[in-house]
């Protein structure tokens, strides 16, 4: 994109984030449109047969890497699916985060996830309308689905049902801010900078923690009767 | 020394004594230096390296690093302080014994440097008090030695007489913001790398590309 001079200043940066990516770049022709089923993953033709009227459409990015957008609200059906059938068996999730295109378009949930026995890579992706900001918690399926999805609704306000600690991970328990990773989000935050200062040093760091992590624990004794057994443990003392 | 001339002890004013006192005291002080390490990014890789062999600080005083603040007497913040970090270095601060000093290493401690952004502190002099920062991104070993040697000389200046004046510490201040409101506000004005301010900056929307274009000659 060249720069317009007679406009002056009126250019900026962020011109191209309001613009999204299908202005910043060229998109391959057959990625937008959903009839072209690109060949070559199972996987892919599996899940159109399986779960026919969820799947918006795939494709393919960066060369071979398969993308399949489905129905935000079967999202936890398909990914068990995904993880249970013998066929694809994606049992490792490698990463839960989200994608925010900026104007007015939905935010993109991102499931990235690895099959080990078949050595197969898959990413599923939901979009959510930005007045709709909620989807089923994947933490049944992976548990270490917890802190990734508990980083995606910190950062971009995602809300997850069915989730067993929906708390803010990174960002501290007071902010009050809003999701820093949204589009909308001023660069220095909402508040001025000695609010900021302020309200960070009236947080205890202690209230990063659940009431039970920071609880007296009981020493650990190895026990010399039990050989290598743990006293206190009472499950493994047995 | 003053022994070969002891009628000149027996006979000296107490200002003399003081004096004499200063330097001892002073000297004690400043050559045995244990740095409290508070290391959150790559200048605590400059302060790792300033510790062990090639640069020694050990020659310098600092015997080792003191992993408890209760046995530190300088604090040395190596690297970028968020905001939820903050009441810990504060704590971890309040923590040490008197006398103690600081030093901000690197731009990032000692301005926000490139993170002038929403979860970052915009130098950690409004949170605790500063006596030498050492610019650098990062600083090399021989910066933080030079920081460390300027503590020294300040620590050479001081006086007992005074000492009440330079260690005063509201208690009623323990865990608040160092810095006044103002000060804080005025480290986010419109200067700055930040692309899209609409907050502190006066709602004045700043334009990347065109002050990539006045730095142009």
């Amino acid at each position: 994109m060249t720069r317009d001079s007679s406009s002056g200043g009126a250019f900026s940066g962020f011109d191209l984030v309001a613009a999204g990516p299908g202005v910043a770049r060229e998109e391959p022709d057959g990625e937008s449109s959903p009839q072209v089923v690109p060949p070559g993953n199972p996987t892919v033709t599996a899940l159109r047969e399986q779960f026919p009227g969820a799947i918006r459409r795939n494709a393919i990015c960066a060369g071979d890497e398969d993308v399949v957008y489905v129905e935000p609200g079967r999202i936890a059906e398909i990914l068990q699916w995904l993880h249970d059938d013998g066929d694809q068996h994606y049992d490792h999730l490698a990463d839960v985060t989200a994608v925010d295109y900026g104007g007015g378009r939905p935010l993109e949930v991102v499931y990235q996830m690895w099959s080990i026995p078949h050595r197969a890579a898959l990413r599923v992706k939901c979009e959510l309308p930005l007045d709709a900001l909620e989807i089923e918690s994947v933490t049944g399926i992976w548990v270490g689905a917890d802190w990734l999805e508990r980083e995606v609704y910190d950062l971009f306000g995602i809300t997850f049902a069915g989730h067993p600690d929906l708390r803010r991970i990174l960002m501290p328990e007071n902010y009050a801010e809003g999701h820093p990773l949204r589009k909308d989000f001023p660069l220095r935050g909402r508040f001025s900078r000695a609010e900021q200062t302020r309200r960070a040093l009236t947080q205890d760091p202690e209230d990063y923690y659940l009431p039970g992590e920071i609880a007296e624990r009981v020493p650990q004794v190895v026990d010399p009767a039990g050989a290598g057994a743990v006293a206190g443990d009472s499950e493994g003392a047995g | 020394m003053g022994v070969e001339k002891p009628g000149i002890v027996g006979a000296g004013s107490p200002a003399f004594l003081t004096t004499k006192l200063d330097f001892v005291v002073n000297w004690a002080r400043r050559n045995s230096l244990w740095p409290m390490p508070f290391g959150t990014a790559c200048c605590a890789i400059e302060m790792m390296a300033s510790a062990a062999s090639n640069f020694d600080l050990a020659r310098f005083g600092m015997e080792r690093m003191s992993f408890s603040p209760r046995q530190a007497d300088v604090l040395i913040c190596a690297g970028r302080v968020p905001y939820k970090l903050s009441p810990v270095l504060r704590r971890i601060w309040d923590q040490m014994m008197q006398p103690k000093w600081c030093i901000s290493m690197g731009a990032c401690a000692s301005s926000g440097g490139v993170f002038d952004v929403y979860s970052m502190v915009q130098g950690i002099d409004t949170i605790v008090p500063v006596d030498v920062y050492i610019p650098g991104c990062p600083p090399r070993p021989e910066g933080l030695i030079y920081g460390l040697m300027m503590v020294q000389e300040k620590i050479r200046g001081e006086s007992l007489a005074n000492h009440a004046a330079l260690r005063a510490e509201d208690p009623l201040a323990v865990g608040r913001p160092r810095a006044g409101d103002e000060e804080v506000a005025d480290l986010t004005g419109p200067f700055g790398n930040s692309t899209h301010q609409n907050r502190v900056s006066g709602l004045v929307e700043t334009d990347a590309i065109g002050r990539a274009e006045d730095r142009l000659p």
